[in-house]
């Protein structure tokens, strides 16, 4: 039987795509020099703390090699990024007063209508300032402060001071003193102890401007006894050069509390995504980790949690997907650094078109953490001949009192399942789709609902008219 | 005996460039029940995998009619909106799609229409209750942990959900135990009726005593070597295939 085979050079990522005029206040230079970073402190009436901080970061920087595996950087080119540009408006806490070309952009990705519905504060970055921020009153009764950095730095600097790229210093890889030196925009949550927030709180990062780069940080603290979701969702319109993001996440949970921290990134294809995520969880405190990366041209992210504390647990359920030209190095990192402490990754990854998505990931016990528990299971679908998965789990284990479970699977999808699905009058399109779908299921529904929806559109849009 | 359904007409069928049917002749009409025996590798699941339009096999010659209507080249969820069914001697397990979703999936697809839920949902119930399947299977990953005869009863739960005008169960009544072989009989009965007609692959004799066959063809070295009624069945069971081996040659 001949069938035809239709292939989608690009997809049509609709209203991702859409490109808004580069419009901005003030754009930093292309490249990376103390001048521009001084400009930029300037531009931001940091602290002179934070101005020293900036410079030392951009030392160290320029002492380190990129990392040596892993993905090729060598498209880079930092005298090619613009690092800092600044949208022209102000932060607002008034949607209606956000400019328009901003707003729409943001309604066509359903923020403000999420925030209506089903959220208890919004943040959204357009490209490298914060542009509205909103909490709901009942919060900031509580005591929760959701802010962008800025405000923060300015309002709260003792607490800023005190946490600030402590977790995740600028000496630990080329790409977090690159944050250093020019970090801006990001959210700050602080939730106190004992509230529980009971419906999420959401920031979005939206990168318009072609050739920059987006460096945002976000640092939550969630003091003991507390509980607090978090959702972080990521996108940008495809240029031809390319683009860069390197945010660094800072999460401490204290004694007793609950960190979720939800991520979509659907960064354009032209993106490189070397971002930098890291938890810190004392006695008995939880961090549930769940991650989407479907964007991107190059991802490195390994979100890494540290159990400091007793009893203290980690969860990660991540999804991979890679498309044409995609490579997406993807995983989780846990320290047990302390007796009683648990940890489960579970991760998924899919790849068609000649994508490659690797799963890489580190578990570290410590010779103290007796009686830990791990577990890892990680699986990978890849769509055709093409396409390439791998799965790199690295085991670190200095005491024996633990109890390890791995399991690591890599596969392609049956023909015996298709044919199955179609005899039941399903096309092979779909039949595809739903077995894709059914693969992404488990960690589908651990996504926030509109990001499940998200991800079950993007499977059909990928395997649209790519079948053979 | 009713209408003609389907025809097939001298086939000869490829697999891995191996030939294993060699000029099949098989003829069923509706409210026909026909079974098909026959030594392991005599071409019986290449018979019903290639009706079903399995792309793993490839016709060489002859053709494939169903309800007058050459179907050699239609793909495989074509041949099912058609009306043709297929009870899988090993389902697959397929993670991730819950039994109702299969089907719910199957009947938008075959009807065209959307689908009223409560009706379906109520019609799902009574078919489960008939296989003596907890309500709970419905939301189960399909065929994911289910025991074998499960499997098998999975297999006709969907065939009377989707009510084909022609169902192959392809061994659908080995590795069950006598009850389950009930229970999957009883199944197959309620669908059974003058406008449909069922095509049965087996090696035991159990499932036929409840489903009365009106055609026992036996097939050999990839053709249909004798065809009789239901009293052929004792003659193999008494005697084996050795007696038609010598057809099978000529």
């Amino acid at each position: 039987m001949e069938r035809k085979k239709t292939f989608i050079e690009d997809l049509d990522r609709g209203f991702y795509d859409i490109k808004n005029k580069d419009i901005y206040s003030y754009k930093a230079d292309k490249g990376l020099t103390k001048e521009i970073i001084l400009n930029i402190s300037k531009e931001k009436n940091d602290p002179e703390w934070m101005r020293d901080f900036r410079l030392k970061s951009l030392e160290i920087y320029n002492n380190m090699e990129l990392p040596t595996w892993g993905p090729s950087l060598d498209e880079l080119d930092m005298d090619n990024i613009v690092t800092y540009v600044k949208p022209n408006t102000q932060m607002k806490g008034n949607w209606n007063e956000v400019p328009e070309d901003i707003k729409d952009t943001f309604e066509k990705l359903g923020i403000p209508k999420a925030e209506r519905e089903s959220l208890a504060g919004v943040g959204a970055q357009y490209d490298s300032e914060v542009v509205y921020h909103s909490i709901k009153e009942e919060l900031v009764k509580q005591g929760i402060v959701y802010t962008d950095m800025e405000t923060a730095l300015r309002e709260y600097e003792d607490i800023v001071k005190e946490y600030f790229m402590k977790l995740v210093p600028p000496n630990d890889h080329k790409f977090v003193a690159l944050h250093g030196a020019v970090w801006s925009g990001g959210s700050f949550v602080y939730v106190p102890e004992g509230v529980d927030v009971e419906i999420p709180l959401q920031s979005y990062f939206r990168l318009n401007s072609p050739g920059a780069g987006q460096f945002e940080h976000t640092l939550i603290i969630v003091e003991k006894g507390a509980r607090l979701h978090f959702i972080e969702g990521c996108s940008a319109p495809k240029y031809n050069v390319t683009n860069l993001h390197a945010g660094c996440v800072e999460l401490y949970v204290k004694e007793g509390a609950t960190l979720r921290y939800s991520t979509i990134e659907n960064w354009s294809r032209n993106m490189l995504n070397l971002n930098t995520k890291r938890a810190v969880v004392e006695k008995n405190g939880t961090i549930e980790w769940v991650s989407g990366s479907f964007g991107s041209k190059i991802s490195m992210l390994y979100p890494m949690s540290i159990l400091k504390g007793e009893g203290a647990k980690a969860e990660f359920t991540g999804i991979t997907f890679a498309g044409k030209g995609q490579h997406l190095d993807t995983g989780a990192k846990v320290v047990h650094a302390a007796p009683y402490t648990s940890s489960a990754i579970n991760t998924k990854s899919i790849s068609k078109s000649g994508g490659v998505a690797i799963y890489r990931g580190a578990v570290k016990i410590t010779p103290n953490a007796h009686h830990t528990k791990a577990s890892v299971s990680c699986e990978s679908l890849m769509l055709d001949d093409i396409s390439r998965s791998d799965t790199l789990p690295v085991l670190d284990i200095l005491n024996d009192e633990v109890d390890i479970g791995h399991e690591a699977k890599i596969g392609r999808i049956s023909d015996e399942a298709i044919f199955y699905l179609m005899s039941r009058g399903i096309s092979e399109e779909e039949a595809k789709a739903m077995i894709v779908r059914g693969f992404a299921e488990p960690i589908a529904k651990e996504l926030p609902l509109e990001y499940a929806v998200e991800m079950n559109n993007l499977i059909n849009l990928e395997l649209e008219g790519s079948i053979g | 005996m009713g209408d003609r359904l389907l025809d097939i007409k001298d086939i000869h069928v490829e697999a891995d460039g191996t030939e294993i049917l060699k000029g099949l002749n098989l003829s069923v009409n509706k409210g026909e029940v026909h079974v098909i025996m026959g030594p392991n590798g005599a071409g019986k699941s290449t018979l019903v995998n290639v009706i079903m339009g399995h792309p793993k096999y490839k016709i060489t010659s002859g053709d494939i009619i169903f309800e007058n209507e050459k179907i050699n080249d239609l793909k495989t969820d074509e041949r099912a909106k058609k009306g043709i069914f297929l009870s899988f001697q090993t389902p697959e397990e397929v993670p991730g799609i819950t039994v109702e979703g299969l089907l719910r999936s199957s009947r938008t697809s075959i009807t065209g229409k959307p689908i009223k839920l409560m009706a379906f949902r109520k019609e799902l119930k009574e078919k489960l209750e008939i296989l003596q399947f907890d309500e709970s299977y419905a939301s189960r990953y399909l065929n994911v942990g289910f025991s074998g005869g499960e499997k098998k009863k999975n297999e006709i739960i969907q065939m009377m959900m989707i009510n084909p005008k022609l169902a192959i169960l392809d061994e659908t009544d080995s590795g069950l135990d006598v009850d389950a072989v009930k229970i999957v009989s009883k199944g197959v009965n309620k669908f059974k009726n003058e406008n449909n007609a069922i095509v049965i692959i087996t090696h035991n004799s159990k499932i036929l005593e409840d489903l009365k066959p009106d055609f026992v063809h036996v097939i050999l070295k990839g053709k249909v070597v004798k065809t009789g009624d239901a009293s052929l069945i004792d003659e193999i069971n008494n005697n084996g295939f050795a007696e038609f081996k010598e057809a099978a040659l000529s």
